[in-house]
């Protein structure tokens, strides 16, 4: 501990409170909170490098802003489930082995549990509550639910987000590419074959074929 | 999760002053998907994580005259999906391809897969002190080791996890490394070590150093390359073992061949006595065979893991007749 705190004498040089850095300029921000953040400037050779213990960022979810403080320490999952009780997104392994806290990041499919939301700072995340517009489910989720996509339902939040990502990209996909793209996501109720089929009834229905 | 700080410095040169005044309790994150991962299991613990993601213009794959350059911060999946890496490099694309998951691969850099920490579930297990963190033990040695390494082990038995070092290390990759010294340039057969040399780190970077850059030479005329994995399923996993295999091919006769495995050895391992049996002769199934026979009488398989032998045998012989 003695150790620790000397180090610590010795190169923060200053410590700051900002209040509401950051949130400035951001349009349709979700009015924050006046919680401060915590960031300490380390003195190099190279110039000041800001070193935060909490820090305010903004996240992009479904097109609409949050301005939050956050620990460094926090996931995106944790933020998104527990702080902004979007509980779709569903937590499981925590550790990138199953895909239930898949979410896009700029498009992206990715692990929330594997992503500190601090540098998800300004980047647009879509998860699963940012599906359905004007009342009327994605098409995913609709075939999800006419081809029995599910049982449990667990880790449909995770396929149906993969899903997203593919389509997007891919308006036609064969089976092997369906097979592919969804490779980052565990059913444990082993729904597979369902699971497939509604993917590709979801690509015919957003043909319009 | 214990709590950490964040620094997020705007250079490089910010990045290895900083590294060098704090070395040991300050960690370098790209992805992040194996270092949360380590401080989730309580593995390591810092004091701070330093995020390299806030560097601009890290992520790019550049091609120029004498071959082409990686940033670093450059995804895997954006080495998957890059064209002129799949025509001229097919090996490499094939190994971006199959690391891990779609997920990983959009989370996971170059310079990170480089750089990641080994699988052992010793070394992953936090209530374990062996031999690499510092115990006076490898638990492998006598215990679980059928994912564990057939050569170069010795006090401790890791395999490298990494799916593109075998492959660039094939295809002669340099690497480029920033620290609060300079720059340096090496190449990539020169950055992993074994432990008989350092036990408790798989590479030769400093806490203050930065892998800042991939360089592969433009290929040669008639080169082709291929990269094989066996996996225990189909996605989602690290190899068994895995092979890259390089070659200038005219027919069905090779010359320069580089055959380099990974999942066998705690860097990637190439097999010279196979290459040198096969240079300038006509390919066959036979010969390959043979020539891999004999240099897997160098292997020290432990307990658990003779099987990736014949494992072995097998994907050697199919990466390099894919090619003719
Ligand atoms: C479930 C799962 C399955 C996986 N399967 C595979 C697989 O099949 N094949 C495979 O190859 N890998 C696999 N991986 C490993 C994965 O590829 C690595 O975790 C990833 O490539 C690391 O990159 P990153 O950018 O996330 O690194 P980080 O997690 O950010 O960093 C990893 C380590 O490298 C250091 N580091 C990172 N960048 C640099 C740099 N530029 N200079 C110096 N040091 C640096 C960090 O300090 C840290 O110690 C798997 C991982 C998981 C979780
Ligand atoms: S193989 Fe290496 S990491 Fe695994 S128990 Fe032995 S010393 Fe530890
Ligand atoms: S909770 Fe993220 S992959 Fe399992
Ligand atoms: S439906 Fe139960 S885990 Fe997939």
């Amino acid at each position: 501990m003695e150790k620790i705190k000397k180090k610590k004498r010795k190169t923060f040089t200053r410590r700051d409170f900002l209040k509401g850095f950051g949130s400035g300029a951001l349009g349709a921000a979700v009015v924050p909170k006046l919680v401060s953040q915590d960031v300490f400037s380390l003195q190099t050779k190279e110039g000041k490098i800001p070193l935060y213990s909490k820090k305010q960022i903004t996240l992009n979810i479904n097109e609409k802003n949050y301005s939050l403080v956050i620990e460094p320490r926090e996931t995106l999952l944790h933020v998104l489930r527990e702080k902004l009780n979007l509980t779709g997104t569903k937590k499981t392994c925590s550790g990138g082995e199953c895909g239930a806290c898949t979410v896009l990041l700029d498009g992206n499919p990715i692990y929330s549990c594997l992503t500190l939301a601090i540098r998800a700072d300004n980047k647009k995340i879509t998860t699963v509550e940012g599906l359905a517009a004007d009342g009327k489910l994605h098409p995913i989720q609709q075939a999800f639910i006419e081809k029995d996509g599910y049982q449990c339902g667990f880790c449909t939040p995770g396929f149906i987000m993969s899903s997203v990502a593919l389509l997007e990209k891919n308006k036609n996909p064969l089976t092997e590419e369906i097979k592919t793209a969804l490779s980052g996501n565990l059913c444990r109720c082993g729904n597979y074959s369902k699971i497939y089929e509604a993917v590709s009834v979801a690509s015919k229905s957003m043909r319009g074929a | 999760m214990k709590n950490f700080k964040i620094a997020q410095p705007k250079t490089i040169d910010q990045i290895t002053s900083l590294l060098s005044e704090k070395r040991d309790k300050y960690y370098l994150m790209a992805g992040g998907t194996d270092l949360l991962g380590e401080i989730k299991d309580e593995i390591i613990e810092p004091e701070a994580v330093v995020d390299l993601t806030s560097i601009p213009n890290l992520s790019y794959i550049k091609k120029e005259k004498d071959g082409v350059r990686i940033g670093a911060l450059t995804t895997v999946a954006e080495l998957a999906k890059n064209l002129m890496i799949k025509q001229e490099y097919p090996g490499l694309h094939e190994a971006a391809n199959g690391i891990a998951t779609p997920q990983l691969r959009n989370m996971a850099t170059v310079g990170g897969n480089l750089c990641q920490r080994p699988r052992c579930w010793y070394y992953r297990d936090p209530q374990v002190k062996c031999r690499k963190k510092g115990g006076s033990r490898c638990f492998a040695f006598r215990g679980k080791n059928k994912y564990h390494a057939i050569f170069g082990g010795g006090l401790c038995y890791i395999v490298h996890p990494s799916d593109l070092a075998p492959v660039l290390f094939a295809l002669d990759a340099e690497i480029f490394i920033s620290s609060s010294k300079g720059d340096k340039s090496i190449p990539l057969t020169d950055f992993f070590i074994l432990p008989k040399v350092t036990v408790s780190k798989e590479n030769i970077l400093e806490p203050d150093e930065v892998l800042k850059e991939v360089k592969i030479p433009a290929p040669k005329r008639g080169e082709k390359s291929t990269y094989y994995k066996l996996m225990e399923r189909g996605a989602w996993d690290f190899a068994l073992v895995s092979v890259a295999v390089k070659a200038n091919v005219s027919g069905d006769v090779f010359k320069d061949t580089k055959i380099v495995l990974g999942g066998v050895a705690p860097a990637p391992w190439r097999l010279k006595k196979a290459e040198n049996m096969i240079e300038g002769k006509k390919i066959t199934e036979n010969l390959l065979r043979q020539a891999t026979k004999e240099a897997l009488k160098d292997a020290r398989p432990l307990k658990e893991n003779e099987y990736k032998k014949e494992l072995i045998e097998t994907i050697v012989y199919r990466a390099a007749l894919s090619l003719v």
